[in-house]
């Protein structure tokens, strides 16, 4: 084998005593690196080459040209996206719809798992959290799905109450004042409960004495709560605010798209589905790039500028 | 433990409960309905008579689903995906895992550190279908395979376990003059027989529930996924595909929202079926997921 050839070459090439003992151990332990060989392979061509390829923001990308010989334009794409007349509307609407999964979607699961924690019955404890992380493993055609399903205006079970109620039945899917609602809505539906179970975990961390010496001390269930629960689990709370806040222009792409249509483009379109339409379906490759590179951008300065203050504020941090 | 609970307390015990089992039934009403919806009678269906309960029991829906051509293409895309998917998956993790499990190899950091950094930097969306394209692999049934071939996130939960394994252990089959390909095969993966389900598990269900790389690298309508297909049939209804549906409406007596509802259950019911045999790793699996961010 060749591999075998260079390895047991090199102890003697180099003069490093160092080196030789490497070199020794990667040959003996020849196996182990071939075993990686291929895994390494993969995540360098399918995650870094694409990392790499964001390049193209910066080029004219021509598909015959090729990634190495099509033109460079500096910025050119990032000043037309930016002086593109629709942005307000795509930034307005990720960053509303952003703003809700902050404000409704996040707390959710740490609402919940709050609550659980405190129920007195282990059992019925247990069949809740079997209902609630189920939503988690369907796909999102299948809880769009139901989202269209219950929503019907003719079958649907909302309209159905509507009516039931005297009023009159909306199709609530080709309407874009409620399109933000149902985004936010089917999302708690999904992930509420797999998310809690990261705050479950950590109050689950939380050690026992610390509850034992507040009831000495006379203090009722709320009062531990707010004292032991709530800042044992502010460290998890902290770390998955900041995650998402670097993510805030990342709104789940696969959910969105979906629930899109033509008649609620105003209210749902954002900066991946525009991507997606114009990049992938109009062939502006460079041009969505540049869209892609922008929102990672945003997103790090975001996350460090947020880390700075949640470290100054509650002593938490990423790193 | 017997401890005195204030009035407001045993209050909130009780709304609590109250809570939590309005929140269940409200995660498993769109399920109960589209389940109702599917076992009914159309008329039932059409005139808004259909809540949680089927109305007019009959399978005439799924009938329906299952003599559908179309359908069963999309399946078989999605099974072949699943199958081979998972299999490729499986081997890229036990064989990349195993040697990062080692303490003692040589590089071992680096070699984490390239791949915990792909977790943080998500590959962008245009320069992978730009790769994708390249390799040729737009619309053929590889490109659902190959670009997820193995996750990182998956990856280290297998190394996790591997390394909870003794190294003695290996160490006495080496002596033996086992090779460490054998050692992997005949030592290794016995022993990790939960963490292979855990993942096995996984990567079939991220498999099945994908449309995403489908809405990507595919545009022939025979290669089409279970998911996009589902997709496909409750958003178009324009396309010649839902035109033939409608066509056997009359010959049939269904309603496209019944035929819809079916499709939709026929996607959700191996979920289902896995679910309760599944649910157990899985938390575990979130649960190290969650220690290691």
């Amino acid at each position: 084998m060749d591999t075998r050839h260079v390895a047991a070459a090199t102890p003697k090439s180099t003069s490093g005593a160092k080196l030789a003992r490497t070199a020794k151990f990667v040959f003996r332990n020849r196996a182990l690196y071939i075993m990686l060989l291929p895994g390494m392979l993969y995540f360098l061509v399918f995650k870094y080459f694409p990392l790499l390829g964001s390049v193209i923001a910066f080029q004219d990308y021509n598909i015959f040209k090729g990634f190495w010989n099509s033109e460079w334009v500096g910025f050119k794409w990032f000043e037309q996206f930016l002086s593109y007349p629709n942005l307000n509307r795509l930034l307005t609407n990720t960053l509303i719809i952003s703003f809700y999964q902050i404000v409704f979607t996040f707390p959710a699961p740490i609402l919940l798992a709050v609550l659980l924690n405190e129920l007195r019955s282990m059992r019925f404890k247990r069949v809740v959290q079997t209902v609630l992380y189920l939503p988690h493993f369907l796909s999102w055609t299948i809880v769009f799905g139901f989202a269209y399903m219950l929503l019907s205006v003719q079958t649907g079970f909302v309209n159905q109450a509507i009516q039931a109620l005297g009023g009159e039945p909306v199709s609530f899917l080709q309407k874009a004042e409620y399109f933000r609602t149902i985004i936010i809505s089917s999302g708690i539906w999904k992930e509420m409960g797999w998310s809690a179970i990261i705050f479950l975990a950590a109050i689950a961390g939380i050690s026992p004495s610390l509850y034992e010496a507040a009831r000495i001390d006379g203090a009722g269930r709320f009062k531990q709560f707010v004292h032991i629960t709530l800042p044992g689990m502010l460290p998890a709370i902290m770390i998955l605010l900041l995650l998402k806040i670097g993510h805030i222009l990342d709104l789940g792409f696969e959910q969105i798209y979906l629930f899109l249509n033509p008649l609620t483009l105003s209210t749902g379109d954002v900066l991946d589905t525009y991507a997606y339409r114009v990049g992938i379906l109009g062939g502006k490759y460079s041009l969505t790039t540049a869209i892609g590179l922008f929102k990672s951008v945003i997103g790090f300065l975001l996350l460090v500028a947020a880390n700075r203050a949640s470290k100054a504020t509650t002593g938490e941090g990423l790193y | 433990m017997k401890i005195r609970s204030s009035f407001g307390e045993r209050c909130f015990d009780v709304a609590n409960v109250a809570i939590l089992t309005l929140t269940c039934i409200l995660v498993l009403l769109p399920l109960m309905h589209v389940v109702a919806g599917s076992l009914s009678a159309t008329n039932a269906l059409i005139h808004s008579q259909v809540t949680i309960w089927p109305v007019g029991f009959n399978f005439d829906n799924y009938v329906l689903v299952f003599r559908n051509g179309t359908f069963w293409q999309a399946f078989g895309i999605t099974f072949i995906v699943v199958a081979l998917g998972t299999l490729l998956n499986m081997l890229l993790t036990v064989f990349t895992g195993y040697p990062l499990s080692k303490p003692y190899l040589k590089g071992r950091k680096p070699f984490m550190v390239f791949v915990i950094f792909t977790m943080i930097f998500q590959a962008p969306m245009i320069p992978s279908y730009l790769l994708v394209k390249e390799l040729g692999m737009i619309n053929s049934i590889w490109a659902l395979i190959i670009p997820g071939a193995l996750s990182a996130f998956n990856l280290i939960l297998c190394i996790t376990f591997f390394r909870s394994l003794p190294e003695e252990l290996f160490e006495a089959a080496r002596v033996d003059g086992m090779s460490e390909y054998r050692i992997v095969w005949q030592i290794t993966l016995p022993l990790s027989m939960p963490i292979m389900v855990t993942l096995t598990l996984f990567y079939a269900v991220a498999h099945w529930n994908n449309y995403y790389s489908a809405l990507l690298y595919i545009t022939d309508a025979h290669l089409r996924p279970l998911q996009l297909y589902l997709y496909m049939l409750l958003a178009q209804f324009d396309t010649s595909d839902s035109r033939a549906h409608m066509g056997s409406l009359n010959t049939w007596d269904v309603s496209p929202q019944g035929l819809q509802m079916a499709t939709i259950i026929v996607a959700t019911v191996p979920i289902l079926l896995i679910y309760p045999f599944v649910q157990k790793h899985f938390i575990k699996g979130a649960m190290l997921g969650s220690l290691k961010e």
